[in-house]
Order: structure tokens, then C-alpha cells, then sequence
């Protein structure tokens, strides 16, 4: 994990242009892939893609015809051999393609598992005893003790004890987190190192099961399944590839029946039919489709993201609702002071002071906005108060209340109940129209914050959740992409209502609880939606494996963690949206390059087979709209387009084609512009310049 | 192209979109089992029917047994054919004596081969003739085996395209509907009405109807000659309407017994189109989204006017070779001009230009012309929309279930542009579909490309049984590349399930009897099959609701896209072929090259 994506981007919703961390070319990648494709070029490893095993048995075919004609002297013997020779440049190149995409995900494993090295472990071996064991010969329920400075041996929980982790080993992250027994934050990954204090761990997983292991197989590509959609588009380019073998195989009869009929014409030979064929079959999209799918996951590494399959990516683009926790996500984390109102008979001002002075030493957000608010309206700069002349009285779960105690004055400030118990207790009275107040406040979606002095009610501080700037267009972006998004918040449905119709978003989840979300998610999936969401504690686990993607935070627990297909290494739950944005891309690219490659194939037409036929109907010569130079340059510059092309395009395939969010009719029309208008158009001058080349240097 | 040749195109084009609705919501109404205005009067035919078929009206069927159905129904309906054919000799209705030791002089024998060919080709909805009708059938043969055939057949294909509909109209669900109450509906609510209506109407214009022996006629030279007689007009009427196109007579619907005047040509051409255009409605009706059949209609139409206009412009410009002998091709008060041969001077360029595209396009087959002598670039319009896969309009039935192929492949091509898992209608275009529907290409592509590449170089012994006049390519009439179009057309035709000639090959020796025989099969029920086997995975599927990151199957961009995908899978299949047929022939016939009608060096 080499960087981590800016602030910028954290809150940025939808990416205008997804992040792009590894340069493309590398050297030591390069390097790598080079070597890769051509150790690719066995049977085997080509048997797995029908496209270019043909390729490779054309290119076979056509080097023993050579091998053929070099031995008795037939004619042609150099164009048949640079034919031979690109049709196997053209499998190298495929091969590159997917060696460049592999080499990417094995420089990131080697990072990882540089960390993994042979670290030991202390085991607790019941009671207090302990032994010192190799992290290797740790199991699932054993008892380790890591003590400041050590790396944890491997995945587990804390059961004991509370440590600032580094962790920036998986996450990139350099500032450490804490882990702590119990709770939603108890979760320790094997490599990463305890900073300071000692825990207990639980370990939860066997030796080559841990997370890091999962890591390291996952960017190798070691344990790559093909997808759904890439299967299907396989089974289709397959199955192009047989019509092809079939338009271009029975050419030879029908040629036999020309040259006869046209007394003494001549019948096409064996390379030049296999390079029609080569020509035609879709060799782009079939080079190209592996890379794709590889470069798709190393995606969404690149944003911090680890996707257990290829399947989840995929699903991603399919998202037709998006679950979104409010705090973090849709608003700021805290709420803020945006107003003051004073009970009936106080001065804004008196109100705005007392405010102040009660949050002097409250250091919690929402006691610094007020501070913020107070300075801003009415020109209050904050004060230093020692301890001696003032008394402050700490906020606790049981008073609700937080204040300060200053020359006699008694300042407190809180929720609008424990506030009004306190004035009643001092011999004030609550009027009705303040309760009254308190009430629209919460019916805005706000909090009321009730200020007192004494026996003295001074007014309200309107506390508000402040929606991210910029959410209600992304959530509009989301919207012409034809994706809901879905508020999940505890708080009460008036609040929820509130901040809903404010952010934009298009249906809320309020006072959800885990089993509320479940039922959610379960209920669109009824409705053949395919639903996406984030989640952290164990209690999420259900539902994040229940959604089709359900993405886990870094910092949640193991369980979340098992039960997503995504785990955000950032814990950074807006990526939601970052990821169906990979998804999507994924899936375009693919079909861009297919309906590209399809379209190639009219040019090549045009190229080939008025050349194929210059001996028996010169007449055909007509179709040579490019007026290419000979039928044999004709012939070998289809043939270095086609691997040309290739090459040419592994840099969209490993980047992905541009994305916007934009309806699907106008993604569709954009990219049918460029990619179908564009594959029809490209490969006539690409052809016609290499021919003048071809002719210019005499290779044919 | 003048003025009245246009307005009769233009007219006919408005007469189909104006029919399209009432017959399709009709349709949709007799195929949901909904009361139409004829229950009345055919419901109680419709249940003698069952009863004495023991169909249970509703009960259905899962894709499996209903392509079991139909595939069952077929054979025994081939058998019945053949047993027709073969025993004709030892039938009544037989005043010319086929098969018997009196018939006259000239009279094809079914041979076995050849009431194998017809057999199947009438069960097919094919309707690839082989032998010449009036001399070779007796009526009960024509009326009762192939009449019979034409009205079957056609509801069989309506069939299939029903349960391709409703899978894509239901979810969660396994059955498809029931073949034989879909088959008995479609005969007894569509065809039987609408045949009967139009074989009155086509008897008003001149059309035949009896049972006479052939009248024999002094000519005007002196000599003698036997006019055909026979029941026409029963059999006329669904043989458009069902886009069988099997002719009473030899000369198709260019005989004046067949399609007397102007007007019987112009409702014959309507007839054609009809079923199928009104199928279109019918599909959006029944999913529920009549804007996905207008898309399907709206891309048919635009293939079928680009169509018919290369063909009557090319017709109308005429051969230049003839005008290099300083011959008029211009089109003028008193002469058509352009290329009037085997064309009909009751008909004209116009008329002939767009029945011919008509039954191209629909999987008819009926011929008003003679294709053969159509100019390369007619002929290699008319070629390749039968290469399309019948789809522009189509057979009843097939031409509809033929476009939501290649709208599932589209989609999945395109939709994947949008970054999402294709759908049509509601429904994810995944594995399964997208290698059903490549195996049905992979078929039509292997059963054209094979036959012709084994038929332009396979030779026979000379005078022996399997093609006496020697190679197969011997057969044809034309040497040159006209020649290799000849043999094209007769297995794409076949593969298609057209049924029409491109004339000029003659087909009745049992290897062409065989070898079409079987492309007719397999381009049939291979294709058939794969397609049941999608709605089967498509039924159980849930239909996700649409949203805007959803591709929209309705509108131009995708009626484009739907376009681009049945001409681009054509062209790339099929260029390198017609290249060498009548394109090439094109590119000489400007040149001045002629070939002889000489048979081959070997």
C-alpha cells in the first residue's frame, strides 16, 4: 500500500477520475512481464483462452509451413515468415498484457510478505505459564501475550488488556490504532506491531488461513476465479472465434469452386487464410480480457480496499441500492451549534456568553462549535480561566450536564430534561414555550442543548448534524446512475426524516438495529435489487454477508470482517460508493474492448479478402479501399495491426476505460461513439500507414 | 425508382404499421387465454379439440417437455406427410393420376428422397420445393398433407416465440405454457380466420379453387397446351399468412392461377408481414412494456426499407452491359425499364422488388419473381436477408424469437458499456443464456457455410444415384460466381427456413434432396432447441425493475444498437462468402464479364 488516497478524496463521494497509485510502467514490472509472456506462450497455460490458443496453433501451423518452404525452396518463404513471426508476437503481446497486470499484484505481495517474517510467539499455556512457540505452529484458540515492541503472531481478538497497534503494515496508515478488549474494536491483524502497552490475543485463525496469508494469494492473483460476466463474455468470444474458424475454413472450398470456374485462378494458401482468421477472431478483447479483470481487483487494492473475489468487484457495478450509515458517511461525525435561542426575557448575548463559558473545558466537538459559534456571532473570544477561580464540572452519562462554577455563577449546559431538573432544583421553573422550542429543534432534526444559570433558564443551543458539503449532488450522480442510497441511522424517525430530506438521499432506516438492516437488504434482494453496505461491529455480520457487497471497515471486528466480500483497509465507509464505481469500470472496459474488437473486423475485411483473391478475381480489387500497396503487404500489415492493437491498448485495459457517473443511455452512446464508431473507423489508417511502411522498407 | 413504385412501397409500409396493433393485441389476448369477439363462434371447436386430443388446457409445461411436444409433433407429422406423398397413387382427389401408372408424360416421381425433402419442408415451415406442383402432387395431397402442413407449421413456430415471451415475462417460474394449447389457439383463433377471409378474397381477384382435371388449350401458334387446374385459393391464403410460401404451382405467386392481379400481389405482400409484424405488439403486450415491441418493430422496419430500396434501385438501373448495346433501361410511360428479367409485366420492377425483399426477409419463400435473374446487387440483398437469420420481420414466430436472440446478444455486448450485468427486459443476460444463443449462431453459420463448401466441390459419379449430372456444382445453371450464389442461396434458404430458389440449380437429385433435407432440419430445431433452453434458465429468473443505470431497450439508441448487432453478425459471418458470389459478380457484370453457362473443367 503505497499511498493512501488525500483528504480530498476520503470525502470526495464520487471520484471524477478513480485514484491511480502505482505508475503503469514500472521498470522491475516490466521486467517481470516480459519474462512472464513469453514463459506463457506453453499449450497449457494458452488451452485456458480458446482465443488465443488458435492463435498460438496458427502461429505453430504457419512456422512449420516456413520450416517447410525453407527446406524445399517454395516461394514466399520471408512473407510466410514474418507472418509466423508477428502471429507469435501477437500471442507475446496478449501474454504481456496479462504478465503486466499480474506483475502489478505480485510487487504489492512481496511488499506484504516481507512482514512476514519468522516471528515468534509468546503462547500462555494455561494459568500463568508460558512458552515461547514459533508464530508458524500457532492454531485457532490458542493464547498469545504481545508486549510493546512485538509483532502479533497472527489474527485474532483481544481478550485482555487495551495497545496502541501499528498497523500501517496492511493499511498504509502510520498513525496507530487502539485495540482494546471487548467491544467492536478488538480485532489485531497478524504482522502488524503493538506499540505500547501488553494485550492478550485470541488467536483466530490457522497457520496459511491468516488475513496477511488471504492478502498475498489475493494480489498474486493466485486464487483468481474467473467471474460470472467474464465467463459469459469468454463463452462469447468463443464462440465468434468458431463462426471465424468456419467463415474462414470453408472459404477454402468456395475458393477451389472460383479458381475452377475462372479457369486458372489461384486458391489462397494456408497463411494467408490463417491470417484472415487471426485477423478476425477477437484477439483484443480475448488478449486483453484476463489483464482486465486482474487490473479491476488491483483497483480497488490501489484504494485500500481488499476485495475477496474478483465476483465482489463485479458485483459492485451491478449495485442498485446503497446502505449508508449516516455519521461518518452522509454527515460530518459530530454535531455542531449553529444557533442560539434564548427563552423568552434573556439577551441572545447573555445566552451566547454562558454558553461559551459552561464549554470552556469541554474539548468534545460539539462543545468547540459552540465556542466557534458564539466568537463568530457575537464576537466572544474564548477566555482563560484558571482553576482557581473557576470550577468545572465535567459532562457524565448520569447527570447529562457539563458546566462550570465561576465567581458563584453556577453555569450548565445539556440535555434539555437533566437541565430543567437542575433549574427546578434551584427553584426556577421550566415555561412551557421552551419545552415547545426544544420540540421543533427535534422535529428539524437537530439537538436542543439547554443553557441555565442557576435557577435561570437561559435558552437553547440548536445542535445540528452537519451533511457533508457536496452529498446531495453526489447522491443526485448516484441517482441518474439509477442507484437509491439508504440512510441507516439510530437516530428517531423525526430527526432521521429531517436529515434525509436534507442530504437527498432516498429512503432512511431510522432507529435501526442490525436485525432491522438485515431485513432491509433481504426485502430489496426480494425485489431483485442488488444491495451494497459497510459495516464494522459483530453485529453487522449478519447483514454485510447477507448484501451482495457488503464491505467491512479495517477497524471493525473479525466477524464483520469474515462475513463482508470487502474489507476497507481505511475504515472508510464513503469508499462504498468508490468501490460500485470500480465495478462499473470493470464491466465497461470489458464490453469497450469487445465491441472494439468486433469492429476492427471490418476494416480487416476490406484488407484481406480483395488480397486473397487478386489471383482469381481481380475484380475484388475494388473492395481495396485502401489501396494497399500489394496482397502480400495487404495481408502481413491486417496481421501487424491486429498484434499491434494489442499492445496498443493494455494501458486502457490496466487503467480502465474514462467513467463518469451519467445514465446508462448516455454511458451507452458516449462509449458506443468511441469505442464501436471508433473500432469501425481506427484500423483503416492504422492498416493503410502500415502498409506504406511495410512497402517503404520492401518486407513484402 | 418512380413515383408510383414508391407510393406502392410507401403504402404498403403504412398498411403493416397501421395493422400491427389490433392483430398483435388480438394476439396477446387469444394467447393469454383472454375471450375474444371469435370465443363465440371457435371456442367450442378449440375444446372438441382437446377433448379429443386429451389436452388438458392447463396444464404446463417446463422448456423441456415443450420442446419435447414439439419436436414429437413434428416427426409424427413428417410421417404423416410422407405416407401422403408416397401412397398419392392409391388416393381419391387424383384426376391427373400422380403416382399411378397413367400419369402424364413429364410428371416428377416422389421418389423417396423427394417426399423426404418435401416432408420435412413442409413440417419445417420451409416450404423448399424441389419438384414442380402440378407435376407432381394430386389435390388431396396439396390440400390435405401440405395445406394442412402450412397451417401447423406456422402455429408451431408462433408457439416457440410464445414461451421465449413469456419467459422473459415471468419469474420465478418454471413452465413455459402448454404446446398444444398454444398450437390449437394459434390455428384456430389466428390462422383459420384469417386464411379463411383471405382466400375469398384472393378468389375474388381471379384466384382458382376446383377440382377439375388440367384443361388442355390450342395456342395461338397452333400448338396445344395443358393449363393446371386446381383448389389454389384454399391454399394461397396460408401460405402467406404463415410465411410458408410452398407454391401450388411451379411459378409461385408468379402465376396468374396463384396472384392474377396487382391487387392480389399487394394483400399477398401483406399477408406476409402481418403475423409477424403484429407479433412484435403481441411480445410487449404480454411482458407488460408494449415500447419493447415498437424497438423490435422499428429496427425490422428499418432493415426492410433499407432493403427494399438497394433492391428496386438496383433493379431499376438495370444491367449496363445491356446498355452498352444501346438498349433503354430508363423507366418511361410505356416501358418499366431497368431489369425486367423473370419479372411479371402485371407486376412490374416496384412490385416485384418488394414482394421479393418481403418473402426474403420474412421466411416466406413465395416468389412473384425470379430471383435468379435478379442484378448481383438485388440478388445479394435478397441473399443476405435470408443470411440475417430471418429476423427482419421473419417467419411468424421465428422471425420474433429469431430478433430476441440477437437482442439478448446485443444487450449483452452493449449493456456491459453501461458497468452493468446485461439485461433485457428485466432479465440478466448471464452464462447460460449467452452460450445458448452463440450455439444457435454457431449452428446457422456451420449448416449454410458447410453444406456450400461440400456442395461447390463434391463430385459424384455421372449418371450414378446421389447427382446424376456429375459434381454438385454441375447442377447449377450459371458458371462463374452466379453459379456459387446459386448453391449459397439454396442452404441458406434452407438453413432459413425460406423455402425459396434462387432458381436456376436444379435440386431434385437425392444428394440436394438429402443435404437440404437435413440443413432445413437442423436449421430448424438446432435452433429452435438452444432458444427453449434460454427461456427455461430466463423463466426462472427474477425480473429486476428498471432504473436509469439500467440500459433502456426501447428507444433509438438501442433499436440502433439491435441493428447494428444482426447486420454486423451477418456481414462478419457471411462477407467472405458472398464475395465470391455476388459481389464479385457485381464488380464484373460493370466490367463487361460475362460467364458462359458452361458446366465446369472437371
Amino acid at each position: 500500500m503505497s499511498t493512501l488516497p488525500s483528504v480530498e478524496q476520503e470525502t470526495e463521494l464520487i471520484p471524477k477520475r478513480l485514484a491511480r497509485a502505482r505508475p503503469l510502467f514500472d521498470h522491475e514490472i516490466l521486467r517481470r512481464a516480459a519474462r512472464q509472456s513469453v514463459l506463457k506462450l506453453r499449450p497449457a497455460v494458452q488451452l485456458k483462452n480458446p482465443v488465443m490458443f488458435v492463435v498460438e496453433v496458427g502461429a505453430a501451423l504457419t512456422t512449420l509451413l516456413a520450416a517447410g518452404r525453407a527446406w524445399n525452396g517454395g516461394p514466399g518463404l520471408s512473407f510466410v515468415i514474418q507472418i509466423a513471426l508477428w502471429l507469435w508476437f501477437t500471442v507475446v503481446f496478449a501474454n504481456f498484457a496479462e504478465a503486466m497486470a499480474e506483475a502489478r499484484g505480485k510487487a504489492q505481495a512481496d511488499t506484504l510478505r516481507k512482514t512476514k517474517s519468522d516471528s515468534t510467539a509468546t503462547r500462555v499455556t494455561g494459568g500463568c505459564r508460558c512458552e515461547v512457540v514459533p508464530a508458524s505452529k500457532l492454531r485457532a484458540g490458542d493464547i498469545v501475550i504481545c508486549e510493546a515492541g512485538s509483532l502479533i503472531p497472527g489474527d485474532g481478538d483481544v481478550v485482555e488488556g487495551i495497545a496502541t497497534v501499528d498497523e500501517s503494515v496492511i493499511t498504509g496508515e502510520s498513525a496507530p490504532v487502539i485495540r482494546e478488549s471487548g467491544g467492536d474494536r478488538s480485532a489485531v491483524t497478524g504482522g502488524t506491531k503493538v506499540l505500547s502497552d501488553c494485550i492478550r490475543v485470541r488467536i483466530t485463525s490457522n497457520p496459511g488461513e491468516t488475513f496477511l496469508d488471504r492478502m498475498i494469494a489475493l494480489v498474486e492473483g493466485a486464487e483468481r476465479q474467473k467471474t460470472p460476466n467474464e465467463i459469459a463474455l469468454n463463452i462469447l468470444i468463443a464462440g465468434l472465434t468458431l463462426i471465424f474458424l468456419l467463415a474462414v475454413i470453408t472459404l477454402h472450398p468456395f475458393s477451389i469452386y472460383a479458381a475452377a470456374s475462372v479457369r486458372g485462378g489461384r486458391i489462397p494458401g494456408i497463411a494467408v487464410l490463417i491470417s484472415l482468421l487471426v485477423c478476425l477472431i477477437p484477439t483484443t478483447i480475448g488478449g486483453l480480457l484476463s489483464a482486465i479483470g486482474i487490473a479491476g481487483m488491483d483497483r480497488v487494492m490501489q484504494h485500500n480496499v481488499l476485495a475477496m473475489s474478483g465476483k465482489a468487484v463485479e458485483a459492485a457495478g451491478d449495485v442498485n441500492t446503497l446502505l449508508l450509515d449516516k455519521t461518518g458517511t452522509i454527515t460530518l461525525g459530530n454535531r455542531q451549534a449553529v444557533e442560539f435561542l434564548p427563552a423568552s426575557g434573556v439577551a441572545d448575548r447573555d445566552l451566547a456568553d454562558a454558553a461559551q463559558l459552561s464549554s470552556l473545558a469541554d474539548e468534545t466537538p460539539e462543545g468547540r462549535s459552540i465556542m466557534v459559534l458564539a466568537k463568530e456571532k457575537y464576537n466572544l473570544r474564548g477566555r482563560e480561566l484558571s482553576q482557581q477561580e473557576a470550577r468545572f464540572i465535567p459532562f457524565s452519562a448520569y447527570t447529562r450536564m457539563s458546566g462550570v462554577d465561576l465567581d458563584g455563577r453556577r453555569l450548565r449546559k445539556g440535555a434539555t430534561e437533566a437541565v430543567g431538573e437542575f433549574v427546578k432544583e434551584n427553584g426556577g421553573r421550566v415555561p412551557p414555550d421552551f419545552m415547545e422550542m426544544a420540540d421543533r429543534i427535534s422535529r428539524s432534526g437537530g439537538t436542543p442543548l439547554a443553557v441555565a444559570e442557576g435557577s435561570r433558564l437561559l435558552g437553547l443551543v440548536h445542535l445540528k448534524d452537519i451533511v457533508k458539503g457536496g452529498m446531495r449532488e453526489r447522491l443526485a450522480h448516484l441517482r441518474t446512475m439509477g442507484i437509491r442510497s439508504v440512510m441507516i441511522t439510530g437516530d428517531n424517525p423525526l430527526t432521521a426524516a429531517a436529515i434525509a430530506n436534507e442530504a437527498g438521499v432516498d429512503d432512511f432506516l431510522a432507529q435501526a438495529t442490525p436485525q432491522d438492516k438485515l431485513e432491509y437488504i433481504r426485502n430489496e434482494q426480494a425485489e431483485g435489487r442488488r444491495v451494497a453496505m459497510t459495516g464494522d461491529g459483530t453485529n453487522d455480520a449478519p447483514a454485510l454477508a447477507q448484501a451482495d457487497v457488503g464491505v467491512a471497515m479495517n477497524s471493525g471486528t473479525m466477524a464483520a470482517k469474515e462475513a463482508g466480500n470487502m474489507v476497507d483497509l481505511d475504515s472508510n465507509p464513503t469508499k462504498l460508493v468508490e468501490i460500485v464505481a470500480i465495478g462499473k469500470q470493470l464491466l465497461m472496459t470489458r464490453g469497450a474492448l469487445t465491441t472494439f474488437s468486433i469492429a476492427n473486423d471490418i476494416a480487416k475485411y476490406f484488407a484481406i479478402i480483395p488480397a486473397m483473391f487478386a489471383g482469381t478475381y481481380p475484380a475484388l480489387n475494388h473492395l481495396n479501399i485502401m489501396h494497399l500497396h500489394s496482397p502480400q503487404s495487404a495481408v502481413l500489415s491486417a496481421v501487424i495491426f491486429n498484434a499491434l492493437i494489442i499492445v496498443a491498448l493494455v494501458p486502457l485495459a490496466l487503467r480502465g476505460v474514462r467513467y463518469r457517473p451519467q445514465t446508462a443511455a448516455s454511458l451507452l452512446r458516449r462509449n458506443l461513439l468511441i469505442y464501436g464508431l471508433g473500432g469501425i473507423i481506427a484500423p483503416f489508417p492504422g492498416i493503410w500507414i502500415i502498409d506504406r511502411l511495410v512497402a517503404f522498407i520492401h518486407l513484402a | 425508382m418512380t413515383p408510383l413504385g414508391l407510393l406502392n412501397i410507401a403504402v404498403f409500409f403504412l398498411v403493416i404499421l397501421a395493422l400491427t396493433k389490433p392483430l398483435g393485441a388480438f394476439m396477446a389476448e387469444v394467447f393469454q387465454g383472454e375471450r375474444t369477439f371469435l370465443h363465440p363462434l371457435l371456442r367450442p371447436l378449440e375444446r372438441l379439440i382437446y377433448r379429443a386430443c386429451g389436452v388438458r388446457e392447463n396444464s404446463e409445461q417446463r422448456w423441456t417437455q415443450y420442446a419435447a411436444s414439439l419436436v414429437a409433433f413434428s416427426l409424427v407429422c413428417f410421417l404423416f406427410v410422407y405416407a401422403f406423398e408416397r401412397l398419392q397413387g392409391l388416393l381419391p382427389l387424383n384426376p391427373m393420376g400422380f403416382g399411378t401408372g397413367h400419369a402424364p408424360g413429364g410428371a416428377t416421381r416422389m421418389t423417396p428422397d423427394l417426399a423426404f425433402n418435401t416432408a420435412v419442408s413442409f413440417v419445417t415451415n420451409t416450404n423448399w420445393q424441389a419438384y414442380a406442383g402440378e407435376a407432381t402432387l394430386s389435390y388431396l395431397v396439396q390440400m390435405a398433407a401440405l395445406a394442412v402442413e402450412n397451417f401447423v407449421s406456422a402455429a408451431a413456430g408462433v408457439a416457440v416465440a410464445l414461451a421465449l415471451v413469456r419467459g422473459l415475462a415471468r419469474q420465478q417460474s418454471k413452465t413455459l405454457g402448454n404446446f398444444w394449447v398454444d398450437l390449437t389457439r394459434g390455428v384456430v383463433y389466428v390462422f383459420l380466420p384469417l386464411a379463411f377471409v383471405g382466400a375469398l378474397v384472393l378468389g375474388s381477384q381471379g384466384v382458382i379453387q376446383n377440382f377439375r382435371q388440367y384443361t388442355r388449350a390450342a395456342t395461338l401458334q397452333g400448338s396445344t397446351d395443358v393449363i393446371p387446374q386446381g383448389p389454389v385459393a384454399s391454399q394461397e391464403a396460408i401460405k402467406m399468412l404463415g410465411t410458408n410460401g410452398g407454391g401450388f404451382f411451379n411459378a409461385n405467386s408468379a402465376h396468374p392461377f396463384e396472384n392474377p392481379t396487382p391487387l392480389s400481389n399487394f394483400i399477398e405482400t401483406l399477408m406476409i408481414f402481418a403475423v409477424p409484424a403484429g407479433l412484435t405488439y403481441t411480445f410487449g403486450k404480454m411482458i407488460g412494456d408494449t415500447r419493447q415491441g415498437w424497438a423490435l418493430l422499428a429496427a425490422m422496419s428499418v432493415l426492410f426499407l433499407f432493403a427494399v430500396f438497394v433492391v428496386y434501385g438496383a433493379e431499376q438501373r438495370g444491367n449496363p452491359i445491356l446498355t452498352r448495346l444501346g438498349i433503354e433501361r430508363s423507366a418511361t410511360a410505356r416501358q418499366p425499364g431497368g431489369n425486367m428479367e423473370g419479372k411479371e409485366l402485371r407486376f412490374g420492377i416496384a412490385d416485384s422488388a418488394l414482394f421479393a425483399t418481403v418473402t426474403t426477409d420474412a421466411s416466406c419463400g413465395a416468389v412473384s419473381s425470379m430471383h435468379d435473374s435478379y442484378t448481383p446487387l438485388g440478388g445479394l440483398v435478397l441473399l443476405f436477408n435470408i443470411e440475417l437469420g430471418e429476423v427482419v420481420f421473419g417467419g411468424v414466430g421465428s422471425g420474433l424469437y429469431g430478433m430476441l436472440l440477437f437482442a439478448m446478444i446485443g444487450v449483452f455486448i452493449a449493456g456491459l458499456m453501461v458497468g452493468r450485468t446485461p439485461e433485457y427486459v428485466g432479465k440478466k443476460i448471464e452464462q447460460k443464456e449467452v452460450k445458448m444463443a452463440m450455439l444457435a449462431l454457431i449452428i446457422m453459420a456451420a449448416n449454410i457455410l458447410m453444406f456450400t463448401g461440400v456442395s461447390s466441390v463434391a463430385r459424384f459419379s455421372k449418371r450414378g444415384y446421389w447427382n446424376p449430372p456429375g459434381a454438385a456444382a454441375e447442377n447449377t445453371a450459371n458458371a462463374g460466381p452466379h453459379g456459387f450464389t446459386e448453391i449459397l442461396y439454396a442452404y441458406s434458404s434452407a438453413n432459413g427456413n425460406n423455402g425459396s430458389a434462387f432458381a436456376g440449380i436444379d435440386a431434385n437429385t437425392p444428394w440436394y434432396n438429402v443435404s437440404t433435407g437435413f440443413a432445413i432440419l437442423i436449421g430448424r430445431f438446432l435452433f429452435i432447441i438452444p432458444l427453449l433452453a434460454v427461456a427455461g434458465t430466463l423463466v426462472a429468473k427474477r425480473r429486476i425493475p428498471s432504473t436509469s443505470g439500467t440500459l433502456p431497450t426501447h428507444g433509438a439508441l438501442f433499436v440502433g444498437v439491435l441493428i447494428g448487432t444482426v447486420v454486423i453478425v451477418g456481414a462478419l459471418t457471411f462477407f467472405p462468402a458472398l464475395s465470391l458470389g455476388p459481389i464479385v459478380e457485381h464488380f464484373l457484370m460493370v466490367q463487361g464479364k460475362l460467364f458462359p453457362a458452361v458446366a465446369l473443367p472437371w
